[in-house]
């Protein structure tokens, strides 16, 4: 049986590209092994740990079981795309390093891209709201307490809420 | 990378329905978060498949000519929650949807893979069962509608004939004008799980709220494919919201189910939490539709 | 000073924007990839293997069966400090690929292929022909006569039993008036789940290999490595970068031998080996199930007469870390409630399940689960109030253990208990939670756990630090002592700092292990780090120290002694004055024409020291009866690790301890069939980890009485906040409903068993 193969065009972290990929490659695959987006971590490849979470046009999705073709045309976010152009830091992975909510590190991305989502829709959610929309994603070294203060530190602060910050 | 024979993407259902016949032994791939798992598991591994992850036709929620609520097949877990019809009308439905896996798997899972795949522990199905939901399947002979309930053949088999694809689910304005519901998914864990057992149950009061018109209750993982517990419905039509009688319909649902022992769950067990389930649902649904439970 | 403060991780920054490399990202495309056939029988022996239609397969390079090992070469895999005395060494049962099956997943064949899918494909086309056994999967019933045997050499299946005797338990139980209370306490199989899978890679560079892994412990690996492929030592190089936790689990050589074997069998080529989820839940290595049977004799004042324990530890079907397990929570037993009269008897005992090796906690979550539930059982026999009971019993100020010679130097015990009943508000909860009715009920409960550090004086305890001043004032630091996500480097960085008297961001410790370059040290487990690699860093500062100072001597002519390393500079100490910055003298020193020299320091501290660490948890839960469900309300750990070094990060690390002990405790089990022996439920959606939804706030507190032994007045924090949390929940549940749970976890099935057996539903 011969390879398929198709051209995928899509924008990832704001550049538009395009490559020929195997039709048979995760879109994690195509992150992780064309464009060598390497924050894009393998964990259980079956959607079940939120390792290799991205947002595609807006919204999460584990890349893992999502086919590379369905790229197509779509605007496709990793963690490596948040960064400003001179290398700054966005405010949600700032907290994530001052909340101690890193360890291993290795379900950091998938957690931060989440908070990401969960932040863009600009609004105050309530803890058990955090909690559920976080809840697409497995960490054995926090407890996710140090997750759920980062995510509600930030939304607080963009919210203008400094003092409720700073009390969470 | 997953062992896939070929790929054919559709880019219209009457593309779907030429692949699908070009290709009888293809698989169809909607959002793929049960399709994948089982290819990488080795049980499709091989096999062709037509995505039609890309037609958008497929997509949303509307009204139809007489008033039903029409979703397409492949609106996600995540748009049918958010949905402004789904939550005027029938908003249980974007609660149990809302309690399938996590985040993320409702963004890409969809209501027709959800029940095309035949699975009894369905969030969407037990909640669509209830709401006596109409399946809409289109293939190479046209357009044919059929109720939920004769769609599920058995464990893991739907009435799926060749060529054809589901394209909506369709709730009649009948089915749902007037009543309120609520769902119930009992799992191990509040987040990222399969139920052990879940129960959708939904009612219409009289107009002074007091006596219960029309009950319907349905479950996942009560048999082998969701499904109505006739004998409760008929214990609680027509008798006041009270005590007695939401108890009298609880127990008189284990007439009609019939869970397995497995390592999930015992079969005791299950029966237990579907009777425990029965009576709060009912209750909620009686408290949502602005009635009170009397003692 | 740093020490003390809550400094920013080192290795935060990559890791919050993607940049951190793990195994995976480092290897090449260019590599093979291998997968494992694993058996699909329990016990038996593979009688052929098929693997003509797999090595036709396109992509397939070749196939690898048990019958390919041509020399039967048996290896340990315990992530122990080897032993010289043959008496001491681990049991080595292991071969690379194995005919003799002993469990359902055990390694029997590999594929190694150009990609996966074709190695998948290639797994799966492979028939194996087995002769079959009778297996057995019971801890007891594989210690009964006419039991299947597993082992050669190992009657009834026994790895080892060891018997503790104190005073005479038969004539104490005949003291007048003594209420006897008894009961079976059970904890479950569970796995360590750290998200990123085991993977390595291997590749030859002349006659030497290279191992890259994700492993807790180099130095060990490269030696396992040797033994395994009968190697030289020399000719192994394991590579160690950032892994994505290991929870004990990378405290066990797993795939490293049989990666490096199929990369020599194929002339160096670079092969990867990427363990799925479901290969790690059975193939890797699991946390000992433990059944104990405890008997108290209580005095009506509420002292012990005489107590008994017996704890049968399942090994599964290899020896890996063996007996050590339950040998450390029974040797615990006599300690953390003293009693004159003591039996206690522990059996390792092997079965046809998953391998069980170290796990965080290394047996102390077993042996808590089982003296916790039952103080609290005792407590109710006596009608005494379940704190009060543990603060008359428990190890007293001043208690010293004569064998590893550790003395609790402080009132821990009862300044943890009083801070945590604080935290949570117990007395008014206790209180208000007595004798409840209706269908949802609470309860408080509490616990205490018993730990200590390190190994020393059961092993070695060594760690060996180098650290090499650069020319710009600073320096590198080296130690075989890992990270793994605990924040290790950042521990070792304030450490440094704070020693030689250099700001923080001039201390560069280099996070990678390479066993060519990086000193010897055993690495990651038992909570050795912070306080054995404590001991290496300090010595080896104040030999750089040293150093310096004498080489400011030659430039400044000022006695050595009247010199001083502050914030970078040398101090002449008289007078405060800034002499040079270190910076200035490192360049001088390096480029002189007259006395040039490269200023490092290399130094190896055996540490002949242990250290108790001990603190307590208070769960508050809201049991729902009819739903049989548990919902933890609220849940405080409180530590005396002694003097901590980060306290953000000691935080940090609690956390994550009690979410592992909140799943222990509710909801993980790993269920083997009882038809077949084949895991049931080894994937993470059928295996239940708590997720975000599942826990409330968690609290974490601390009670920091600085250690005497120590080197920065640290002691052991990796693995205690997962030994209490789980039996504090279990005795919020009893206090809730008058139900004890004796079978972790507290499920909705064993919560449907009991409540029915209670005639509570």
């Amino acid at each position: 049986m011969s390879k398929q193969y198709k051209l995928v065009s899509c924008t990832i972290n704001g550049k538009k590209v395009e490559k020929m990929v195997d039709v048979r490659a995760s879109l994690t695959d195509m992150l992780r092994d064309d464009y060598r987006l390497t924050s894009v971590k393998k964990g259980c490849e079956v959607g079940e740990c939120g390792a290799c979470n991205v947002i595609i046009d807006g919204e999460c999705f584990n890349s893992c079981i999502y086919l590379a073709v369905w790229a197509e045309g779509k605007e496709i976010l990793t963690l490596e795309g948040l960064a400003g152009p001179n290398g700054e830091i966005s405010d949600i992975q700032q907290a994530f390093i001052d909340e101690a909510a890193v360890q291993c590190g290795f379900c950091s991305p998938g957690f931060i891209m989440s908070a990401v989502e969960i932040l863009e829709a600009k609004r105050e959610f309530t803890d058990d709201e955090i909690r559920k929309l976080m809840s697409g994603h497995l960490c054995r070294c926090t407890g996710y307490e140090n997750i759920f203060r980062a995510v509600k530190k930030t939304m607080l602060r963009r919210l203008g809420k400094e003092k409720e910050a700073e009390e969470v | 990378m997953y062992d896939i024979k070929a790929l054919y993407e559709a880019e219209s259902v009457e593309h779907a329905i030429r692949l699908l016949t070009e290709h009888p032994e293809a698989q169809i791939i909607a959002g793929g978060s049960d399709v994948l798992v089982q290819m990488r598991e080795g049980k499709r591994a091989g096999k062709e498949l037509v995505s039609i992850y890309g037609i958008d036709a497929m997509r949303g929620v509307s009204y139809e000519e007489d008033g039903a609520i029409r979703i397409g097949s492949l609106t996600s877990f995540s748009h049918i929650t958010k949905d402004p019809i789904i939550q005027k009308h029938i908003n249980v439905l974007g609660e149990a949807v809302d309690m399938v896996g996590g985040p993320q798997i409702r963004n890409i899972g969809t209501i027709g893979g959800n029940t095309c795949n035949g699975v009894t522990s369905a969030d969407s199905a037990s909640t669509l069962h209830a709401w006596d939901a109409i399946v809409e399947l289109t293939g190479p002979g046209g357009v044919r509608r059929l109720p939920i309930h004769d769609f599920y053949i058995k464990a893991g088999i739907v009435d799926l004939r060749p060529g054809e694809l589901q394209t909506a689910i369709i709730i009649p304005k009948n089915a749902y004008e007037g009543y309120k519901g609520h769902y119930i998914k009992y799992a191990m864990r509040n987040a990222m799980d399969i139920a052990t057992t879940g129960c959708s149950v939904n009612v219409r009061l009289s107009a002074d709220k007091t006596i219960m018109e029309d009950v319907r209750i349905a479950y996942g993982v009560a048999g082998p494919v969701p499904m109505r517990a006739p004998s409760a419905e008929i214990r609680a039509k027509g008798k006041p919201t009270a005590e007695e009688h939401i108890k009298a319909f609880a127990q008189a649902v284990l007439e009609d189910i019939n869970p397995r022992d497995s390592w999930r769950a015992s079969k005791a067990f299950r029966q237990h939490i579907a009777v425990v389930l029965a009576e709060r649902a009912l209750k909620e649904s009686i408290r949502l539709a602005g009635g009170e439970v009397n003692e | 000073m740093y020490v003390g403060k809550k400094v920013t991780r080192v290795d935060a920054y990559d890791k919050v924007i993607g940049r951190t490399r793990y195994t995976d990202d480092l290897c090449d495309k260019s590599a093979y990839i291998a997968q494992v056939l694993h058996s699909t029988i329990a016990h038996g022996k593979v009688v052929a293997i098929d693997t003509s239609e797999a090595e036709k397969i396109p992509g397939v390079i070749k196939v690898f069966t048990c019958f390919d090992v041509k020399e039967k070469r048996y290896f340990p895999t315990a992530g122990h400090p080897w032993s010289t005395d043959p008496g001491h060494q681990d049991v080595a049962d292991r071969l690379i690929l194995t005919a003799d099956v002993r469990f359902y997943g055990d390694d029997i064949a590999a594929v190694v292929a150009e990609d996966e899918v074709s190695a998948a494909q290639a797994l799966r086309a492979i028939k194996v022909e087995y002769e079959e056994y009778p297996f057995v999967l019971d801890v007891q019933e594989a210690m009964k006569e006419g039991a299947p045997q597993i082992h050669e050499n190992y009657p009834n299946n026994i790895l080892k039993h060891t018997a503790i005797r104190k005073g005479n338990y038969e004539e104490a139980i005949k003291e007048p008036g003594l209420t006897k209370v008894e009961g079976w306490y059970e904890t479950p199989t569970v796995q360590h789940c750290h998200i990123e899978n085991f993977i390595c890679y291997a590749e030859m560079e002349g006659d030497r290999i290279t191992v890259v892994a994700s492993t807790q412990i180099p130095h060990i690996v490269r030696r396992v490595v040797g033994q395994a492929l009968g190697v030289n030592w020399g000719k192994i190089r394991i590579i160690k970068p950032y892994i994505g936790g290991g929870f004990g689990n990378k405290q066990d050589v797993l795939y490293e031998p049989l990666c490096a074997w199929l990369c020599m069998q194929l002339g160096g080529h670079l092969v990867k080996l990427d363990i799925p989820r479901e290969d790690t839940f059975v193939s890797n290595r699991v946390r000992h199930s433990i059944r104990s049977h405890i008997i108290s004799w209580v005095r009506p004042d509420g002292t012990y007469a005489a107590r008994k324990l017996e704890a049968f530890s399942d090994q599964g079907a290899y020896a890996s870390h063996g007996h050590s397990i339950v040998a450390k929570g029974t040797g615990a037993f006599p300690q953390l409630y003293p009693c004159e009269n003591v039996e206690a008897d522990a059996y390792t005992v092997f079965t046809n399940k998953s391998v069980a090796g170290a796990m965080r906690g290394y047996g102390i979550p077993q042996a808590m689960w089982a003296v916790e539930c039952h103080t609290e059982d005792v407590a109710a026999k006596m009608g005494m109030d379940p704190i009060e009971f543990r603060r008359k019993n428990l190890m007293p100020v001043g208690f010293t253990d004569p064998f590893s010679k550790n003395e609790l130097y402080d009132d821990t015990f009862n300044q943890c208990l009083d801070k945590a009943m604080e935290a949570i508000d117990y007395k008014r909860k206790f209180k208000e939670y007595q004798n409840q009715a209706g269908e949802i009920r609470r309860g408080v409960g509490v616990s205490v756990f018993w730990y200590n550090t390190a190994v020393w004086p059961i092993s070695l305890e060594t760690a060996s630090c180098r650290m090499v001043l650069n020319q710009d004032g600073s320096l590198q630091v080296q130690l075989g002592e890992t990270e793994i996500g605990q924040g290790a480097d950042t521990a070792y960085t304030q450490m440094t700092a704070d020693v030689l008297g250099v700001p923080l961001e001039d201390v560069h410790v280099i996070s990678c292990q390479d066993t060519d370059v990086t000193p010897f040290g055993t690495g990651a487990y038992a909570s050795r780090q912070t306080y054995t690699a404590g001991f290496a860093i300090r010595q080896t500062a104040l030999l750089l120290r040293e150093r310096i100072l004498k080489y400011a001597h030659e430039l400044t002519r000022m006695p050595p002694y009247n010199l001083d390393i502050v914030d970078g500079k040398i101090v002449r100490t008289t007078d405060g004055r800034e002499l040079m910055t270190l910076g200035e003298l490192s360049t001088e020193a390096l480029y002189s024409l007259t006395n040039s020299q490269h200023l490092s320091a290399e130094s190896t501290a055996q540490i002949k020291s242990n250290a108790y660490s001990f603190g307590c948890s208070i769960a508050e839960v809201e049991v729902d009866i009819p739903m049989c469900k548990v919902k933890l309300l609220d849940i405080v750990n409180v530590h005396d690790a002694g003097k901590l070094i980060n306290p953000a990060l000691a935080e940090a690390q609690v956390h994550g301890g009690m979410s592992m002990g909140i799943g222990f405790g509710l909801s993980e089990r790993l269920l083997f069939d009882e038809r077949t022996g084949r895991a049931l439920n080894n994937n993470l959606l059928d295996y239940k980890l708590s997720t975000f939804m599942d826990h409330p706030r968690l609290k974490a507190l601390f009670i920091e009485n600085p250690e005497p032994t120590s080197a920065f007045g640290t002691k052991a924090l990796g693995e205690p906040p997962a030994c209490s949390v789980a039996p504090a929940i279990r005795n919020a549940v009893f206090q809730a409903t008058g139900v004890g749970v004796n079978d972790a976890p507290v499920n909705p099935h064993n919560l449907f068993r009991r409540f029915k057996e209670e005639h509570i539903i």
